[in-house]
């Protein structure tokens, strides 16, 4: 069949390589990523124009080998995905040589229409579930399976390398094909997934010949009781990373210690718990070059205090580690055992320290040599006064975590506005901050929007529903709205504490960058919602709950609902009506409406609303729980 | 039906409900069973039991009220929401995992724990969910629903809605005569009267909650009794 049957008029060269847009076709730009390009509600239809002026003095052929060789340098997708809107040759230039593909949307595309597009991809990033799935807030066997993509996959891509997936439903059989379809498959990263066993892991760990990376980030892996470990090909291997933590499961130590010694590119590794401290020591020693260093379990062993045995110099098995730049685990921490990473502090960027429950007085000692500090987890039994040590040495951090040691409502809380208030103070470059607490002010949130003007994320939870601001009685207004007026890079925002509208009309008249939102009880009215969909033009990620918004606000978002990637609403004021009115008004927008359970809905309002574009249509393996409005 | 007689405690405010006939107390109801010709006593808390703590602001989640602009008293025992505060489950109570000394850490593998069940109030215009696995004993689901509840049943009460609700004595004037009883729904079907069973055994078996008006719980007693018989 000839290439010449659907070509374009020729281009006009007059204009360099970029042909003047004006004389180009529309192009059916289907954009497969779930990011800000322009409206892919764009219907498929290409609109000849009749260029008859400027001929090509060169044939097309050549054209597309210097658009193939040239679009070979394009790396983001967002640029990618603006050029293939140009014209039809340019979409299939670069098609031909898109090699990461990302999907930040299971559902928004199906895996053949992905595979007919893009035929030369090595790498791909698949994301499922929506966030507000880790916090229970939708039932098990929703969806997400990776299965129907694993199998598209192996047939369309042989010599695909990289996957990486996120929040994905995976079973132990898909891995297997995974790992035989693909014989030079490099990179395997799964971040909150869940669906499979170490039966699974045993498959990548003994086909995958020419793994690098093997990467479990807070995924669930049953255990089936498998060496996996033991299964990593003989010989010299090729693992660069090798990231576990979350695998709740014992480990063969010795093959695991074998394993790293054959490993000479090893750079990072994180052991779960059950690698105690001795064995810990024994890697370092295999694995002076390690970059990036995940502790298992922190403390002595009962078993060796009780024997007496004389320790191992953990500090000279840090101090071996010139390469360290990132450490974490810590987990059962004994807190003497702390003094052992003194000599890796003074160049660590990155230290995790949210599994342990330290104290002020236990972190002091650690953070006080740590100034080249970029990136900091920890949990908030380091109080207000281990945040003002952070503040007061680390001038270079850039993200800041603090998790709650007891996760509930009504306790008194070791972290406050003062802490807030220290960092905002002391790390004026902070790009990214989550900060759980059980009180906060308007003050201390104003104070960080005018100190720390490169922010990006800022995601505050006030633990407490509905808590004002705790020294004056006013709602936290005034302190987001001073976030998104000041903080002008700001690209995602999570609130919370007693807020009104006008909370919302702030983030609506500045939050102008604002791609990811996160809302959970608050505003007053449907003016709130309304606010945010009508001026935040960059929003993709939305999720609400248990806020009063209804349907009056659900529509006023119709103008740019193709433009996002999802909307949740969960126990707000939506009815099946309102719903579905959006479902007829846009054909390319999946509605799904969510029960908990199999019973049917005694209440008038929808209980989770969950939409998103898709150019499938409503999918197929939708369960019984699941409603797709039409 | 018997009204409801409210203890006038000088400590805590309950609803106490009794069925047709004795009106025994019993102790220690969640663990042992029991025919109804005993008396259930439920008790649904509304206030905290330390008059020295502060009231939490209100739930304002779906009710149109003012916002009372007083700062918040010092919040009341734990009312569990779902998936709030949103943390992953592998990190949740790491004061658990201190305690523990060989490290039988807090369940990474998260989810399949929980027991989620609906609860509903006749009247209020919303559902909320408990995770009954968040509870020991039928006093921590009664403190936790009557926590739920509470902002509802003192209904309108303007912008002097929060002081009313630290103002004992107006709290006992608005339950006074409201008689509320819970309900839930088991694995059967069947409508029951919650406390009937061992608690470990209400948490396997109750599919959800619903909290419905005195005088239509009478007619659970009688299906309650003959489920209790088929038990033994």
């Amino acid at each position: 069949m000839s290439e010449d049957d659907d070509r374009s008029p020729p281009l006009d060269l007059r204009c360099g390589a970029a042909p003047s847009i004006n004389r180009a076709r529309n192009c059916s730009g289907e954009a497969v990523s779930g990011s800000g390009s322009s409206t892919s509600s764009s219907i498929p239809a290409s609109v000849p124009v009749t260029v008859t002026e400027y001929q090509s003095q060169y044939p097309d052929q050549v054209l597309e080998i210097v658009l193939e060789n040239v679009l070979q340098f394009l790396t983001s997708r967002r640029d990618r995905n603006a050029a293939s809107l140009v014209c039809k040759s340019w979409w299939r230039a670069e098609a031909l040589t898109r090699s990461e593909l990302f999907i930040g949307n299971c559902y928004a595309v199906s895996p053949d229409r992905a595979r007919g597009r893009f035929r030369r991809v090595r790498s791909v990033v698949l994301k499922g579930k929506p966030r507000f799935a880790d916090f229970n807030l939708m039932p098990p066997d929703w969806g997400a399976h990776f299965g129907p993509w694993v199998c598209v996959l192996a047939n369309a891509y042989p010599w695909l390398e990289k996957v990486y997936l996120k929040r994905m439903s995976i079973t132990d059989d898909d891995l297997a094909l995974l790992a035989e379809s693909f014989s030079g498959f490099k990179e395997l990263t799964l971040v909150c997934c869940e669906g499979f066993g170490t039966c699974g892991l045993a498959f990548i760990a003994s086909k995958c010949r020419q793994l690098r990376v093997l990467d479990l980030i807070e995924t669930e892996v049953t255990d089936d009781e498998v060496d996996w470990i033991s299964l990593f090909p003989e010989g010299e291997t090729c693992l660069e990373s090798l990231i576990f933590d979350c695998v709740d499961c014992a480990i063969n130590f010795e093959a695991l210690e074998k394993l790293v010694a054959r490993s000479p590119f090893l750079r990072k590794l994180r052991l779960n718990r059950h690698v105690s401290i001795r064995q810990l020591y024994r890697l370092m020693v295999r694995a002076p070059q390690l970059t990036h260093l995940g502790t298992g379990k922190y403390g002595p062993s009962e078993v060796a205090q009780r024997q007496g045995d004389t320790e191992p110099d953990y500090i000279a098995a840090f101090a071996a580690c010139k390469s360290l730049v990132c450490l974490s685990g810590f987990r059962e921490i004994t807190p003497d055992y702390l003094s052992a990473i003194y000599p890796v502090c003074a160049n660590l960027t990155s230290l995790n320290f949210s599994y342990a429950t330290i104290t002020a007085d236990q972190l002091k000692p650690v953070i006080c040599n740590c100034h080249k500090l970029q990136i900091f987890w920890a949990l908030d039994s380091i109080c207000d006064e281990g945040l003002q040590a952070v503040a007061a040495t680390c001038k270079e951090l850039r993200e800041l975590r603090v998790f709650p040691m007891n996760a509930q409502e009504d306790v008194e809380g070791p972290v406050s506005e003062v802490g807030l208030q220290a960092i905002s103070e002391g790390c004026r470059k902070l790009q990214s901050i989550l900060y759980f607490c059980q009180r906060m002010t308007n003050a201390a949130v104003i104070a960080m929007s005018s100190n720390c003007l490169e922010l990006e994320v800022f995601r505050l939870c006030i633990m407490g529903r509905h808590r004002p601001d705790h020294a004056t009685g006013e709602p936290m207004d005034e302190g987001f709205g001073a976030i998104v007026r000041n903080c002008r890079k700001l690209t995602r925002l999570a609130v919370s504490g007693l807020l009104t509208d006008r909370a919302f009309g702030y983030i609506g008249k500045y939050g102008k960058l604002i791609r990811t939102l996160s809302v959970a009880f608050a505003g007053d009215s449907d003016m709130g919602l309304k606010y945010v969909l009508e001026g935040c033009p960059k929003l993709q990620k939305l999720e609400i709950r248990d806020s009063p918004f209804g349907d009056a606000a659900l529509r006023s978002g119709l103008h740019h609902y193709y433009n996002m990637r999802f909307l949740w609403m969960s126990s707000c004021r939506l009815t099946r009506q309102g719903c579905q009115e959006i479902a007829q008004a846009m054909p390319r927008l999946v509605v799904e409406v969510i029960r908990s359970d199999d019973e049917e809905e005694t209440d008038n309002y929808v209980e989770t609303l969950y939409m998103y574009r898709s150019l499938e249509g409503p999918r197929h393996d939708a369960p019984k729980f699941v409603t797709i409005l039409r | 039906m018997e009204a409801l007689g409210l203890n006038m405690g000088f400590e805590e405010t309950e609803l106490r409900l009794g069925l047709p006939g004795n009106r025994v107390r019993s102790e220690g109801e969640g663990s042992r069973k029991r025919g109804f010709s005993e008396t259930v006593d439920l008790k649904l808390n509304l206030s905290s039991k330390d008059t020295s703590e502060k009231v939490k602001s209100f739930q304002k989640e779906k009710h149109p009220l003012p916002r009372a602009t007083d700062p918040p008293a010092k919040p009341p025992a734990k009312t569990q929401v779902v998936g709030w505060p949103p943390v992953r489950s592998f990190r949740k109570n790491m004061l658990g995992v201190v305690q523990k000394s060989s490290g039988e850490e807090s369940d990474m593998a998260g989810g399949n724990n929980a027991a989620f069940v609906k609860v509903s109030m006749d009247g209020a215009p919303y559902l909320r969910k408990v995770d009954l696995r968040m509870y020991n004993t039928y006093k921590d689901l009664y403190d936790a629903l009557g926590k739920m509840f509470s902002s509802f049943t003192i209904g309108n009460c303007g912008s002097q809605g929060m002081k009313d609700f630290m103002n004992e004595s107006k709290l006992m004037d608005l339950l006074n005569g409201s008689d509320y009883v819970p309900t839930y729904e088991d694995k059967d079907g069947d409508w029951m009267l919650v406390g009937d069973v061992p608690w470990g055994m209400f948490v396997e078996s109750c599919k959800r909650l619903r909290i419905v008006k005195g005088t239509e719980a009478i007619g659970l007693a009688p299906r309650a009794m003959e489920k209790c018989k088929n038990r033994r």
